[in-house]
């Protein structure tokens, strides 16, 4: 076998899970996609003009398979035909195009008014059906429709589960210092369709989703103090859970969505970790210790915490069960500072902030091995939070002025910057899958 | 701790600052004692200078105007990176604050502490509460009383100034000392 270049060989390399931990000359160069991206052709779905209120599905599947960097889609001025039904694809001329595959579809009004959104995958090179999807949406939600068509192709090719039907939430805020607004946003993963669940003129931070999906908990200033809401997307009902003297932060639910681990500092400024039963209201202690103790991270199962100490001198992550919260594990030791972990959906690895010299970087720690790997290249990069499939990381970036999000796979071969406006984003937290 | 241990000797230190120039007027902004200190470069005495009108503009923000209790003193100190000790030429402003509030215990102030942009977020709430924290004992540690001082840490969610150099970070490692009526 024949590598054309050393970050080929060190991608190859990360993806048999060979990588050692921790070794600045084994860190990966990111590049914008994988090497060999699948060629495909997503040919322009027949639409229901007006009903499909002006989206166009077919644009929304090619900029998420593009956006994944795991596919190269065609241009459309290069196609010969535009078939809408697998029975029509002549696969000489997509194959001799250089595709791989062809994805075709159609949306049709159906008689009581939604939206019907059909879409085919054909092998261009054997000509093999390889399935098909149908939607049923509206025209407010065919977007979703339209990342759900990308969910089934990436399925299908890549054999794993999409996670374009996801939802992203972040803190965007605006004005010069002195007049600034926070706004807490809900948006698409590919960051489109924005919706302001809170706007405030005092800091919101911190958003955490329950498993469910259905509920933000969330740090807010709004009452010139920090204090923790939970809030329901679907109807906006909130309710002010914590607000005691000190710190009231970093909230984080429980897998059960019964209870949210949180931080709390007291009169006498010790941030400590503690766990609210938010039906019962009852507070347990879960750390106590001089040292800050922040950021709490539940297992995948609920039985253990984990979180960042100083404990140590530098913040660093360790873990400890709820059933024995006194024996306390540290996990991180490749540099001075490691911060704010959240754990992969399958709970075998941590993401968390890095000091690498002088510059704070993503990283990825696989907790059985212990091995760490630093996905990002940034000066000022923070707050990751895994995609509900467990492949990429989202993070907020600092591009020029601007605090941006970007999302960087776990093999670190494929980056990608999120669409965003004048505002600074920061803070972005992936949302569940939901049914 | 180490760190307690640390605040406590410097405490004891402004005690002893504050006791020395007791019968001199309480000190007009920190440019001027930070150039006392060999450890301080003329960079950052200008930056401090630059601190206090900015300090000053978010004092008149949030309601308290510097003609309020506590008079011509500074409004807001700076820290060390990753530290929540009061440097030395901060500590006869430390020390002006406690005796206008120990002097007239119906004041009272909100300790509001500040980090820089790097690293965590909910981490630097940890340090900034830990700033307020470390200016709290100072006072209680010269007469003002439990009741007159509250803290709030905005850990690096409220920064002073934009800028992602040293001379930013260091003008937004900082309490801001507000009072409340």
């Amino acid at each position: 076998m024949q590598f054309k270049n050393a970050l080929q060989l060190f991608g190859l390399v990360s993806l048999l899970g060979l990588a050692p931990a921790s070794r600045a000359e084994l860190q990966i160069d990111i590049t914008q996609g994988v090497t060999d991206p699948i060629p495909i052709a997503i040919v322009p779905f027949s639409r229901a003009v007006p009903a499909d209120g002006g989206l166009d599905v077919a644009e929304v599947v090619r900029h998420d398979l593009d956006g994944s960097g795991r596919f190269r889609s065609m241009a459309i001025a290069s196609m010969l035909s535009q078939p809408t039904r697998a029975d029509d694809v002549q696969i000489a001329d997509w194959r001799a195009a250089g595709n791989d595959y062809v994805l075709v579809g159609r949306v049709t009004a159906t008689a009581d008014g939604q939206l019907s959104v059909v879409a085919e995958l054909v092998n261009a090179l054997t000509g093999q059906r390889l399935g098909n999807t149908q939607l049923v949406a509206t025209a407010v939600n065919l977007r979703n429709a339209a990342h759900q068509v990308s969910d089934f192709v990436f399925q299908k090719l890549i054999g794993a589960r999409g996670a374009f039907a996801t939802r992203i939430a972040y803190v965007s805020v605006t004005g010069n210092i002195g007049a600034q607004r926070y706004s807490l946003i809900v948006a698409d993963a590919d960051g489109e369709n924005p919706k302001v669940i809170l706007d405030s003129d005092q800091p919101i931070m911190s958003p955490a989703w329950s498993a469910d999906g259905q509920w933000l908990a969330y740090v807010s200033f709004e009452n010139r103090i920090s204090s923790i809401f939970v809030q329901r997307l679907r109807t906006g009902e909130r309710r002010q859970v914590s607000a005691r003297v000190g710190v009231n932060g970093a909230p984080a639910w429980s897998p059960d969505g019964q209870r949210l681990a949180l931080v709390l500092s007291g009169t006498g400024g010790n941030l400590d970790i503690y766990v609210l039963n938010l039906a019962t209201q009852t507070l347990q202690r879960f750390t106590d210790n001089p040292a800050i103790d922040t950021e709490p991270v539940w297992s995948t199962d609920g039985s253990v915490l984990y979180f960042t100490s100083d404990r140590s001198g530098g913040p660093q992550i360790y873990r400890a069960s709820l059933a024995a919260p006194e024996r306390v594990e540290r996990l991180t030791f490749g540099s001075s500072y490691n911060a704010r972990a959240r754990l992969s959906p399958d709970g075998k690895q941590l993401a968390f902030v890095t000091r690498v010299g002088s510059d704070y970087r993503i990283a990825v720690q696989d907790l059985a091995s212990g091995d760490m790997r630093v996905l990002s290249h940034g000066s000022l990069d923070e707050s990751p939070s895994f995609a509900p499939n467990g492949m990429s990381v989202i993070y907020s970036a600092r591009q020029g002025e601007q605090g941006v999000l970007a999302t960087v796979s776990v093999d670190g071969l494929v980056t990608q910057r999120l669409k965003s406006s004048q505002a600074e984003v920061r803070e972005p937290v992936w949302g569940p899958f939901t049914p | 701790m180490h760190t307690h241990i640390k605040i406590l000797l410097l405490s004891c230190l402004s005690v002893l600052a504050f006791a020395a120039c007791a019968s001199k007027p309480p000190v007009k902004s920190a440019a001027p004692a930070a150039s006392s200190s060999s450890e301080n470069s003329g960079a950052n005495s200008a930056g401090a200078d630059a601190n206090n009108a900015a300090a000053g503009a978010g004092n008149r923000a949030l309601g308290a105007g510097a003609g309020g209790p506590g008079g011509p003193l500074a409004r807001v100190i700076y820290f060390d990176f990753d530290s929540a000790e009061i440097r030395p030429e901060f500590i006869d402003v430390v020390a002006g604050h406690a005796r206008a509030l120990a002097a007239n215990a119906s004041i009272k102030i909100r300790l509001e502490g500040h980090t820089d942009e790097r690293g965590s977020r909910e981490y630097n709430i940890g340090l900034g509460e830990r700033r307020a924290q470390s200016v709290r004992r100072a006072l209680l540690l010269q007469g003002v009383t439990e009741a007159q001082v509250s803290t709030v840490s905005y850990g690096e969610e409220r920064p002073a100034v934009t800028g992602h150099t040293e001379e930013a970070w260091s003008k937004n490692r900082r309490v801001e000392f507000v009072y409340l009526n």
